[in-house]
């Protein structure tokens, strides 16, 4: 598929195509830069879901979404079943194995869910590479396995990120009433787990950055994770979460209650994420 | 029906006592009743847009979702404001914590609300929480996880109620920044009363569920004392 090219037809009957693209335009050429990384057949639903945007809703947005989110929960699904009996795992409390079992199996059968709805137009799981190495399995996530607390680090990193992912997506749904629905039952287990990972964090007192602590909830932009090694890639998954405005209204202070400072206004809403910086975010887990 | 003196000047001290606890009870402290029953008359006037013989009428489309949800946040933060206030007995560092997170959240969700629908928001409720014992865990706990896990159903079921213009994708899109930070409290909840608990409310397909609002305010009806009208919501 030849990204421009298509862009470039699109010129030719749309000469304001890149005006409707807009901020995507720095996401055309991330798409393009990606392209040879991301497996092939998540390449069309990312393109339409960012059409979409500039074009309103078409036929194929549904399954579009709907592809693009089983990509991420074969992702989170595949995360947990490996780390589940693993030598980092078995170093954990009987309560935190039970915990991760338990969203091992939610997030398996959200698999199976899509997937059942997609039917044929259901993509393939992608193969991953969990060291966040793009296939080299030398990322900085190496070892992995052995180490209850990056593993933590990892899960809270994925369900903070689906989160914000299955955020992003909703309005594109707003066509198909019980997509839509089914969409935001899978969004707040996502949020489930990651309050519940965050709590394990703190109880295992997890590192933390000078300055941060781990809550149930994301605080400013702070991962509330420092694995040096890590850092960078994590952190994609918490900018943007900082803000403190929300439809053009001010939350810190507001009416008058000073007890709802930078930290709390910004607790208080969860972000979204575009599909480009989700495909950015996974695309070194991605072989 | 509210008699005019309860719908006026309770939900008024209910609603102070969350945020600014003085002014309004010291201007009814300081006006003669006979000022007072023309205050009451010339609020009542002015709510005529959303008060009937019905109860306090959200009213339609879009506005009508954000009263809804302006309705729920109202009882949240209402609740969490009480908890914070009276703490139950023996509230470790940890809990105090985290409940009054959820109680700066909650008043953030409610001032957002009525600041965006500003002329067109409801009324502040007038609660009803003589259920609750505010000096027992176990009673806050299970009544904050009632709440909570309303709050999600609510905003699952709510969502798809939601216009499909562009006003609407944004308050899709906002609906979606509460509800998982609401789904964070509720599991940190069922967390709190049972560690491990932070999903069951997950089902065989591991999703959560979905309520209508006529289901949501028949189960939030009992905390609330204000009678809401619901009839014009979009479904």
């Amino acid at each position: 598929m030849n990204l421009q090219n298509i862009i470039s037809e699109i010129e030719k009957a749309d000469p304001e195509v890149y005006d409707r693209l807009d901020t995507r335009r720095s996401a055309m050429k991330k798409f393009a830069n990606l392209s040879g990384k991301v497996a092939v057949a998540s390449i069309p639903f990312a393109l339409g879901s960012m059409f979409k945007t500039a074009y309103g809703q078409s036929n194929s947005t549904v399954n579009d979404v709907l592809n693009f989110a089983l990509t991420l929960e074969y992702l989170e699904a595949e995360f947990y079943n490996n780390i589940v009996g693993s030598p980092g795992y078995m170093t954990a409390s009987a309560a935190a194995q039970g915990a991760l079992s338990k969203i091992k199996d939610d997030e398996n059968k959200h698999v199976a869910f899509l997937k059942s709805v997609l039917g044929a137009a259901a993509v393939a799981k992608p193969t991953f590479d969990f060291t966040a190495g793009n296939g080299s399995n030398t990322g900085p996530f190496a070892g992995y396995l052995g180490f209850y607390a990056v593993q933590l680090a990892m899960a809270q990193t994925f369900e903070d990120t689906g989160v914000r992912a299955y955020k992003g997506q909703a309005p594109a749904l707003q066509g198909n009433r019980t997509v839509l629905t089914a969409a935001l039952e899978i969004h707040s287990v996502e949020a489930r787990h990651a309050s519940h990972i965050r709590q394990m964090r703190r109880a295992l007192n997890a590192a933390v950055p000078a300055g941060q602590t781990v809550k149930p909830w994301i605080t400013l932009n702070q991962s509330g994770i420092d694995f040096p090694a890590g850092n960078a890639a994590i952190q994609k998954s918490y900018n943007g979460e900082e803000v403190v405005t929300q439809a053009g209204v001010t939350i810190t202070g507001i009416g008058g209650n000073s007890f709802i400072d930078a930290k709390a206004a910004s607790e208080a809403f969860d972000e979204p994420l575009t599909t480009a910086q989700i495909l950015d975010i996974v695309d070194p887990f991605i072989v | 029906m509210l008699d005019t003196k309860t719908e006026v000047s309770q939900p008024d001290l209910i609603y102070e006592a969350t945020a600014k606890p003085f002014s309004r009870r010291k201007f009814f402290g300081i006006v003669g009743a006979g000022t007072a029953i023309m205050a009451t008359a010339a609020a009542c006037k002015k709510d005529d847009n959303n008060s009937s013989n019905d109860g306090v009428n959200l009213g339609s489309g879009d506005t009508g979702i954000l009263n809804y949800a302006y309705a729920l946040e109202q009882l949240e933060a209402a609740f969490y404001t009480q908890v914070i206030m009276t703490p139950y007995a023996s509230i470790s560092a940890l809990e105090m914590e985290y409940l009054t997170d959820i109680r700066n959240h909650e008043v953030a969700h409610r001032e957002l609300f009525k600041a965006a629908l500003a002329g067109n928001a409801i009324v502040a409720l007038e609660v009803n929480f003589s259920s609750i014992d505010f000096t027992s865990r176990t009673s806050v706990l299970a009544t904050a996880k009632a709440f909570e896990d309303l709050g999600v159903t609510a905003y699952n079921g709510a969502g798809q109620l939601i216009s499909t213009t562009s006003a609407g994708a944004t308050y899709l899109t906002l609906a979606g920044k509460i509800v998982s930070v609401e789904a964070r409290h509720a599991a940190l909840i069922a967390d709190l009363i049972s560690n491990g608990t932070f999903a069951n409310t997950v089902d065989g397909m591991g999703l959560d569920s979905a309520r209508t609002p006529s289901e949501v305010l028949a189960i939030a009806g009992a905390y609330i004392k204000t009678k809401i009208n619901a009839s014009n919501l979009p479904s």
